[in-house]
């Protein structure tokens, strides 16, 4: 119990640690210290962490532009993340990404990407690379639901279940892609049943608990590790702020928000650590720790020199320099 | 005349059309309930209901085929992109299904259909998303590709598209739909042909053509320049394919310079055509090599700092106009 109680209170810590960075990227947004498309997280942590506890640091992760928590819970440095959001040279992919595109390959996280679709084939390669020469590692994919429609996910999916590739492809169902609600995008409800026509093992659960998450999502990762092939899994849960900050979500009533708030994956685990015996004054000061971390990424990022002035830098890899 | 913004023109020109003729249809992401990504569509559901508006889950490659098939059978459809870096992902099936259709079926079939949405880059989108698709359009023949800078030019090639009987490729532009301009009055119907360059601006010192979003930093270059004495006539083919040359030539034979100005990148593209077309049927009258000005060859970087650099800047036009006037 101790164990797990310790688990869920570093699994709490580091929903918090998202919930605050996303919350700061939202207000330097508004002033301006961030541009182009930024998609927030807020609602889905409990994904990104329970997934993450599941797999080994070697194992590889690949996102859609919603990658903000993905990277987070994968190690990368609040302050590299920050500094890429703000265009600077000290950000996890030097400025040149934005916050569609975080990437770091020192803990294995493989990129956000930007086409819908477009990197569940990439994600199948990176397994593919590990049945190729028996690393041992397993790739982890997220999208939407939203993806789900779309050429590339199907063909991505197809080879992953025919190669048996060590892969666990995760949909975060939060329900909206955009503004069209699934019941307008798909012509089934559980999504979970396609796993079938890949070949693939499927699963569906909601997504608020951490441990939960985990719990399920390691069944499936060992199964990819045990080399018995891929995993669909559908994961319902609920995006709490608009698609992108452009998106007022005006599709959706309040009340419905209000319910799923009732659900805030922070809120849960928060709840789960008191019942377990955990004091209030050791919550707050573990939210409060994360505060002064997201404060110093935010003044990291303030101060960090803007991406360099080498235009043309970049477009192509010096051959034979690389790993 | 009545001024309105080009969002407003495009959505006007749609409207008519669906109006005049029942076989015209909008199907894209989000063109419905939520009026457009863009908000282009804005009203369309309400008024013509989910027959005519439909969204579509996000399946390019679906939905543009299903536009293609439709279009071979006799509706009219008007396919949005979100934005045209969404389009790759359906490229097969308007390079090698639409544009083929009508040639390889012996003139049995054809495809009156208009791919449309934002083309090029926004603001600080990053590399996925800002790609200027002019040049992978244009090199296909049997379809039509059509870049309008201005409200009127919006509303008026809009309403030819839709009236085509070939596939139209039709790019608009994020940072454009904001621009406001006049447009005929209600009721006056205008629709602007396809192969026929418009004039922005009248001069003599150096020919300047340009098209999409950097028309707007081209007229304003060109005031910069006229300050110092240089009238740049600024020409905007409005259609890639079909090409105007001739009024760029006969620009061309009047100042003896020529400036070429787009978004694209370099390598290529229609930016490298006219210039190709132009040292050919002008090569007489021309006093100075034809400069380019394009996006720096790189794909686009997330950082404000670097983006500025890559697009086309007033300061690089002004530079391009002084180098091929010798001023
Ligand atoms: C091929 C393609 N089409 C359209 C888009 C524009 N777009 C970006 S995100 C999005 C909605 C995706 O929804 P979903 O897959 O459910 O993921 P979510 O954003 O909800 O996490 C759309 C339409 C895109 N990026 N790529």
């Amino acid at each position: 119990m101790a164990s797990g109680r310790d688990e869920l209170l570093r699994q709490y810590r580091m929903m918090r640690l998202i919930r605050r960075f996303e919350e700061e990227s939202a207000r330097a947004y508004a002033m301006g210290k961030i541009g182009g498309f930024l998609h927030l997280y807020i609602g889905q942590e409990a994904i990104a962490v329970g997934v993450n506890d599941a797999l080994t640091p070697d194992d590889y992760v690949l996102q859609t532009y919603r990658d903000h928590g993905t990277a987070l819970a994968r190690g990368m440095d609040p302050k590299a993340a920050m500094a890429e959001l703000f265009g600077k040279d000290a950000g996890c992919s030097r400025g040149m990404g934005g916050s569609m595109h975080f990437f770091d390959v020192g803990h294995n996280f493989l990129g956000g990407w930007g086409i819908v679709g477009g990197h569940v084939a990439l994600a199948a390669g990176a397994a593919f690379k590990s049945k190729y020469i028996g690393d041992g590692r397993v790739t982890v994919c997220f999208f939407g639901e939203g993806a789900t429609n779309i050429g590339g996910f199907h063909e991505g999916m197809s080879l992953a279940g025919l190669w048996k590739l060590p892969a666990v492809f995760i949909c975060e169902n939060n329900q909206y892609a955009m503004g069209t609600p699934l019941t307008r995008t798909s012509a089934i409800e559980d999504l979970s049943i396609k796993a079938q026509g890949y070949g693939m093992a499927g699963d569906r659960f909601e997504g608020h608990d951490v441990t939960l998450v985990r719990d399920r999502v390691q069944r499936a990762v060992d199964r990819a590790r045990r080399g018995e092939g891929p995993t669909f899994i559908e994961i319902e849960t609920y995006r709490f702020r608009g698609h992108s900050m452009s998106d007022p979500a005006k599709y959706r009533s309040r009340a419905e928000l209000e319910e799923r708030k009732k659900k805030d994956p922070c809120l849960v685990a928060r709840r789960r650590l008191l019942e377990a015996g955990v004091s209030e004054e050791a919550l707050d000061e573990i939210d409060a720790a994360v505060d002064d971390e997201i404060d110093a990424a935010v003044k990291f990022a303030d101060a960090a020199e803007p991406a360099k002035e080498e235009v043309m830098w970049g477009v192509y890899a010096p051959t034979g320099e690389g790993a | 005349m009545r001024t309105i913004r080009y969002r407003e023109a495009l959505r006007e020109a749609m409207i008519e059309e669906m109006e005049r003729d029942e076989r015209v249809f909008l199907m894209g992401e989000e063109v419905g309930h939520y009026q457009g990504a863009y908000k282009v569509s804005e009203g369309l559901l309400a008024r013509f209901g989910e027959k005519r508006v439909i969204d579509t889950p996000i399946a390019e490659a679906g939905f543009a085929g299903v536009g293609i098939g439709a279009a071979m059978t006799g509706l009219r459809p008007i396919v949005e992109f979100m934005t045209w870096n969404f389009s790759f992902v359906a490229f097969d099936q308007i390079i090698s299904n639409a544009a083929k259709i009508h040639q390889m079926s012996g003139g049995q079939l054809r495809v009156p259909i208009v791919f449309r949405g934002p083309n090029g880059a926004a603001k600080q989108v990053s590399s996925q998303h800002s790609h200027a698709v002019d040049p992978f359009y244009i090199n296909i023949p049997g379809l039509w590709v059509v870049m309008p800078s201005t409200p009127r030019d919006a509303k008026g090639l809009l309403k030819t598209a839709i009236r085509e009987d070939n596939p139209v490729v039709f790019l608009e532009g994020e940072t454009l739909y904001n621009v406001k301009g006049e447009v005929p009055d209600e009721g006056v119907e205008e629709l602007i042909p396809f192969g026929k360059a418009r004039v922005g601006r009248v001069g003599d010192g150096c020919t300047v053509v340009t098209w999409g979003r950097p028309y707007h930093t081209v007229m304003e270059a060109a005031e910069q320049l006229a300050a110092d004495g240089i009238e740049c006539e600024v020409i905007d083919p409005r259609t890639l394919r079909p090409l105007d040359l001739d009024a760029i030539v006969a620009s061309v034979k009047k100042t003896n310079r020529c400036v070429v100005v787009h978004e694209h990148w370099p390598m290529g593209g229609p930016g490298a055509e006219i210039v190709d077309q132009v040292q050919r049927e002008a090569f007489d009258w021309l006093d100075a090599p034809i400069e380019r000005v394009a996006s720096l060859d790189v794909p686009m970087p997330y950082a404000s700092n670097l983006e500025d650099r890559v697009l086309p800047t007033v300061e690089r036009i002004v530079a391009a106009v002084r180098k091929a006037t010798y001023r």
